[in-house]
């Protein structure tokens, strides 16, 4: 609750990308062209796991138009070694495995070969003379499924299970054994995808010189420079990326999937190559996120207070090691204060695509099975589910399983925000409904950023930063120096710019654009006001220490000059200014999330209706509201459409049968309400406006605050993502059926 | 190769001329042959919205028409929105609600959006949602697309009444 | 999406010729809404597509005293945004009212969504139930058919070689008539039904004077439950009789288990929806006596 006044903080300016985005001029990744421009098509597996025998292309490359066809065989000679693609280390294999096939076929839809010819048309009637010999392995689709011995294996002389870990905090058994009440269920969720409505897009040009440069809709174009020059084994320094508009990412445009297999096709023809995916080929071959299965098992003593907690967490990687098991492992019981707990995770690779990061990754999955548990404790002890949890919440000071002490959060006020709010005593209002809470956690991340602003005669500033702008982010970090230089936030201009252009900012994710990138626009701001002290004390011929700058005004006793004053005289007192900063913040701020939601189940055909849902938040402190609240709504209605149809709905032979919007059914307009944003500002110390970061603890609760308020509404607790009507109908023939079996 | 079809069209109310394949979208007509990149490509089929054009007074997805079939029709797209140097009150809206995040699906939207108040002048919510739902946004939620159209057809109204 | 050749007649006669083009694959486009998506995912293939919406007899949207007749090429706004029409077949606006959304309305139509012969067509149950028929044209001359009888299987349709769709008429609506289509999707629009159902009645007074039922989603064609309709003649007007229409509909139904539904959720939504659609269809009746 910060009191500090602010004079651009909090306001909530029009975004200086705005009129270029509604007037349709803002260039994204597949609006870029180029004199000499080909396109290129890619062949993707039909099978979910197949060896790779034989590739035939002569048919393609002769077919008229077709200037190149690639496979993994024209990837450089390199040695197998390990190497870091932004998450850790991975096998170079791997990393160009998933995207161009090395010997084996991992899921459907894995990228085999690719063309490149003068039209679209002509790249894709290619690509399927392309003649690929496979010979079909069996597949195997979930984590249970794929740890038992006699499962069909993805990597060869490598066990399906990629990795495991465990969190142990005090004696769980003791816990237990103290509980009044313990709850145990079991839970799965289904593979969901981000469903960014821009597809996935890259235009590369290998030049003459050697150099490459890459055009991209990404989330991170310093990782697209890194990753590329990884995968093609040639210097970070031969590749330069521009970062165009990017039409949504939510985690899943961090990997590289098409930037160099454009290279490999630029570099044969010594044209421009430009890929483009299908929506078909972004549901079957980007990362979506894991599908998981979970135990979870928590008991509490009649006064409330959790004595234990357990979990057991399975989650699909996909095709390669990785899945955000970890910070499911690290988020599951991060809500609560528990003093026994043991916590197990399991990554597994399984026949589906290689999972990435969506919002919070991890996160949703975990609290799903926490919060339902939770909610379904709170009940059998005949307690309020927001007082059972605020007695169990987490608050400075608190351990968590995993080992890390929170510094101060807002877990506290966000759930009193929640009992206080209007929405939790309005009465229902009619029959088949119920109300459901739950709440949420994200760390957030800080990460490398930098920024520079060029100060104009006119008093204006020009801002140069390298975080893509998904949001409104460019304004959300411009805010942050121009409260600093005490300027019209109009004055600020930011740009994003390429990677030659800006030093390294790493990607737009984690929620940390606004803290990390806005600290070094706040930082370089804090240069420019140090250096133009200087030019205003060298005017008025004493010593820097005596100028003072405060909303704008650099004064020293009498003498006054505005922010615009001085530059004005800046050419005449030693030529231009240009602030900079480089940061890698260590004082990240976690957030907490919580919804309140009624549900309208109808009995008759399982299918639920939102019909009131609020959403609160501590963001540490809101820099841009509106933009903040549009955070927590995105992220809130990507929960409600996990919770209830979203699901990668797979054939045996690993098929997604719903690779479409039209099937994988995310929510439209018609199916929602407004959503209701409740903005707690808890500070984070850690930040120099005390911002925590916005962008993921909000689709952490939906999926189990639904979950909950279904259990009220029908009397039958859910246990498997989505909710969808058929699953809800079956859940309650089952209930009617056990009760009718028990003679109730 | 079979000779391409030559078309004669009106967009934005201006005469215009290309060649293209008859397999050809109008969406690909529009952004590859003629470069107005401003209409969105998101699923190709239909379900998306982001590629909405005014076609002979409907809106349609104009990646579900073909090129050729723009012969001799009038062509609106979201180049031909904003009064000259001024925007439309939509799109002004847009930005003063916030109503946009990464932006992808904003053009088509505006372009649904216009063509509903030029027919509507106070649609309900629910009209709006029913409306829209051919349009898909990832990044708002819908409720500040849903609160600027709102606003517009207020403004709109204001206007008219002037 | 691979190449093919285009062409836009202006007559039935010159559509016909074309169509029946030896050799070839040939394909009409109406709205385009299914065969673009279907030839660019290459579920279908054509290397002639021939435009028939220059034709005027397809563009026909006419009410008169022998009841309504719709161009085959006559996009769905066109037959909702009429007035008179959406007085005298409510039953036939819920339909297209629904079929994708506003945009995909601006162009399908009523002629494509029967031609196509998806199982889940929206608007051909309540076709059947409204016992409207089919008209077409082909290189023997006009014939005509009932819709119930116009789609052979998934995707595939009674047309002849070279015939063409030209129209569809629905017979004026009898005093104490109603009808209604509703289908379940887990979306509230742009969805694919997972079980729809069309009904439409006579009343005489509080009986059933005529029933006819159709159902989508749950057959390999659109289904004619016409036992279920039967079994209403006669009968009272009550919980009683809509309930046992709806089971004998439940039993005629033979739906699979896919990605929309298990074979057992949708043999239980036919139930509900035959009986939901019934009652809008009885309340309609009811308004107009």
């Amino acid at each position: 609750m910060s009191a500090k006044a602010y004079s651009v903080i909090g306001t909530r300016p029009i975004r200086h990308d705005g009129a270029d985005k509604v007037t349709g001029r803002a260039l994204y990744g597949a609006d870029f062209t180029a004199a000499g421009l080909l396109h290129g098509a890619i062949l993707r597996s039909p099978h979910a796991h197949a060896r790779i025998k034989r590739i035939d292309i002569s048919r393609a490359l002769a077919y008229p138009g077709v200037k190149a066809v690639i496979t993994s065989a024209d990837f450089p000679e390199a040695a197998e070694r390990t190497v870091d693609m932004g998450e850790g280390d991975t096998p170079l294999s791997y990393a160009r495995g998933n995207v161009l096939a090395i010997d084996k076929a991992l899921y459907r839809g894995h990228a085999v070969a690719a063309v490149a010819a003068a039209s679209l048309h002509v790249a894709e009637e290619a690509a399927a003379l392309i003649e690929v010999e496979y010979e079909p392995l069996g597949c195997v689709l979930t984590a249970p499924e794929a740890m038992l011995e006699t499962a069909p294996q993805l990597h060869e002389g490598k066990s399906n299970l990629a990795s495991q870990f465990q969190h142990v905090l005090g004696d769980a058994a003791k816990g237990f054994a103290e509980a009044d009440v313990v709850v145990e269920r079991e839970f799965n969720t289904a593979t969901v995808h981000q469903g960014y409505i821009e597809p996935h897009n890259a235009t590369a040009l290998w030049n003459n010189d050697g150099r490459v440069h890459i055009w991209c809709s990404t989330q991170g174009s310093f990782v697209v420079r890194d990753c590329t020059a990884i995968i093609l084994d040639i210097p970070v320094s031969q590749v330069k990326v521009t970062p165009m508009e990017i039409g949504g990412g939510f985690g899943g445009k961090i990997p590289v999937y098409l930037e160099p297999v454009a290279a490999l096709l630029s570099k044969k023809t010594g044209r421009p190559v430009k890929i483009v995916m299908t929506r078909k080929d972004c549901f079957e071959a980007t990362g979506p996120t894991p599908g998981s299965f979970m135990r979870v098992k928590i008991g509490a003593m009649k006064d409330g207070r959790i004595t234990a907690a357990q979990a057991y967490l399975a989650f699909e990687a996909g095709a390669y090691p990785g899945a955000m098991v970890g910070p499911a492992g690290m988020t599951v019981f991060a809500a609560y204060d528990i003093p026994n707990a043991v916590i197990d995770g399991f990554d597994v690779v399984v026949n589906k695509p290689s999972t990435a990061a969506y919002r919070a990754p991890g996160a949703p999955n975990a609290a799903f099975a926490t919060e339902s548990v939770i909610d379904e404790l709170a009940q059998k002890l005949g307690i309020d589910p927001l007082e059972f949890r605020l007695k169990n919440a987490a608050k400075e000071g608190t351990r968590r399983v995993d080992g890390p002490k929170f510094r101060r959060i807002g877990c506290v006020e966000v759930l009193e925000a929640m009992k206080n709010h209007p929405h939790y005593s309005a009465p229902l209002g009619g029959p088949n409904r119920g109300r459901g809470v739950a709440i949420g956690f994200w760390f957030n991340v800080g990460l490398q950023s930098s920024a520079t602003l060029n100060v104009n005669a006119d008093g204006t500033v020009n801002l140069v930063e390298g975080s893509t702008d998904i949001g409104g982010t460019r304004t959300s970090i411009a805010m942050q120096a121009a409260e600093v230089l005490g300027i019209p936030v109009a004055d600020v201009n930011p740009s994003v710019v390429d990677t030659d252009t800006v030093g390294f900012t790493a990607v737009t994710g984690g929620s940390r654009t606004t803290f990390a990138t806005g600290w070094a626009a706040y930082e370089a701001a804090q240069d420019v006001v140090r250096q133009m002290k200087e030019r205003a004390a060298k005017l008025w011929e004493i010593d820097a220490t005596a100028v003072s700058f405060d909303a704008g005004v650099f004064t020293s006793g009498e003498r006054k000059l505005t922010f615009k004053e001085l530059a004005d005289r800046l050419p005449a007192t030693g030529g231009p200014i240009v602030g900079r900063a480089t940061v890698n913040p260590p004082g990240v701020g976690g957030s907490f999330a919580g919804n309140i939601v009624d549900v309208e189940v109808d009995p008759e055909t399982g299918k639920t209706s939102i019909l009131r849902f609020t959403a609160v938040q501590d963001v540490g402190k809101a820099i841009h509201p509106s933009y903040v609240e549009g955070q927590i709504q995105g992220g809130s209605v990507q929960g409600i459409g996990w919770a209830l149809n979203e699901e990668y709905y797979m054939g045996a032979d690993g098929t997604m049968m719903n690779s479409s919007f039209l099937d994988y059914r995310m929510p439209t307009a018609l199916d929602l309400p407004m959503i209701d944003t409740c903005i707690v500002e808890v500070a984070n110390p850690g930040h120099p406006f005390g911002v925590r970061g916005v962008g993921e603890a909000n689709i952490v609760p939906p999926t189990p605050a639904i979950a909950n308020a279904i259990q009220r509404a029908t009397g039958v607790r859910m246990t498997r993502l989505p909710m969808s009507p058929p699953a809800i109908m079956e859940a309650l023939w089952r209930e009617s059926s056990s009760q009718r079996s028990s003679g109730n | 190769m079979p000779s391409q079809t030559h078309v004669t069209t009106t967009i934005n109310g201006e005469p215009v001329q290309f060649l293209c394949e008859p397999r050809q979208s109008l969406l690909e007509c529009l952004r590859d042959i003629l470069g107005m990149t401003g209409t969105k490509e998101g699923c190709n089929d239909g379900n998306c919205g982001a590629c909405t054009v005014v076609f002979d007074g409907r809106i349609v997805t104009s990646c579900l028409v073909l090129g050729v079939e723009a012969q001799g029709k009038e062509i609106s797209t979201i180049e031909g929105i904003a009064r000259g140097n001024r925007l439309h009150p939509l799109q002004q809206a847009f930005l003063e609600n916030a109503a946009l995040q990464c932006g992808i699906c904003t053009p088509g939207f505006i372009v649904a959006a216009k063509a509903l108040l030029d027919q509507e002048r106070e649609p309900s919510e629910e009209r709006i949602r029913f409306w829209l739902a051919n349009n898909l946004c990832r990044c708002t939620g819908y409720d500040k697309i849903v609160r600027a159209v709102e606003q517009a057809a207020a403004v709109s109204k204001q206007e008219a009444a002037r | 999406m691979k190449w093919f050749d285009y062409e836009c007649p202006r007559t039935v006669e010159a559509a016909v010729g074309l169509l029946s083009a030896p050799g070839r694959k040939v394909r009409a486009l109406a709205g385009g809404t299914d065969l673009l998506v279907q030839l660019r995912a290459g579920r279908r293939e054509a290397d002639l597509v021939v435009d028939i919406k220059e034709i005027r007899e397809l563009n026909e949207l006419r009410l008169d005293s022998t009841g309504l007749t719709i161009g085959a090429a006559v996009p769905c706004y066109r037959i909702y945004n009429d007035p008179a029409i959406a007085r005298a077949y409510p039953g036939l606006i819920d339909a297209v009212s629904l079929i994708g959304g506003t945009q995909i309305q601006g162009r399908a139509s009523l002629g494509g969504n029967l031609a196509n012969a998806a199982p889940s067509a929206d608007a051909v149950p309540v076709l059947i139930a409204l016992g409207a028929r089919c008209l077409m044209a082909g290189p023997a001359g006009a014939r005509s058919l009932a819709v119930e009888d116009f789609c052979v299987a998934p995707g595939r349709n009674a047309l002849a070689p070279g015939e063409l769709l030209v129209s569809i008429h629905i017979a004026a609506p009898a005093s104490g008539s109603g009808a209604a289509y509703l289908r379940f999707i887990p979306r509230n629009e742009m969805d694919i039904a997972v079980v729809g159902a069309g009904a439409s009645v006579v009343l005489d007074g509080n009986v059933f004077a005529e029933a006819r039922i159709a159902l989508a989603s749950v057959a390999p064609t659109p289904l004619f439950a016409a036992q279920a309709g039967d079994s209403l003649i006669g009968k009272p007007v009550g919980e009683a009789s809509i309930n046992a229409a709806a089971e004998i509909a439940k039993a005629a139904a033979k739906p699979i288990t896919d990605m929309r539904g298990t074979a057992e959720y949708r043999r239980h939504l036919c139930g509900v929806m035959t009986r939901r659609a019934l009652t809008r269809a009885i309340a309609r009746a009811k308004e107009t006596n």
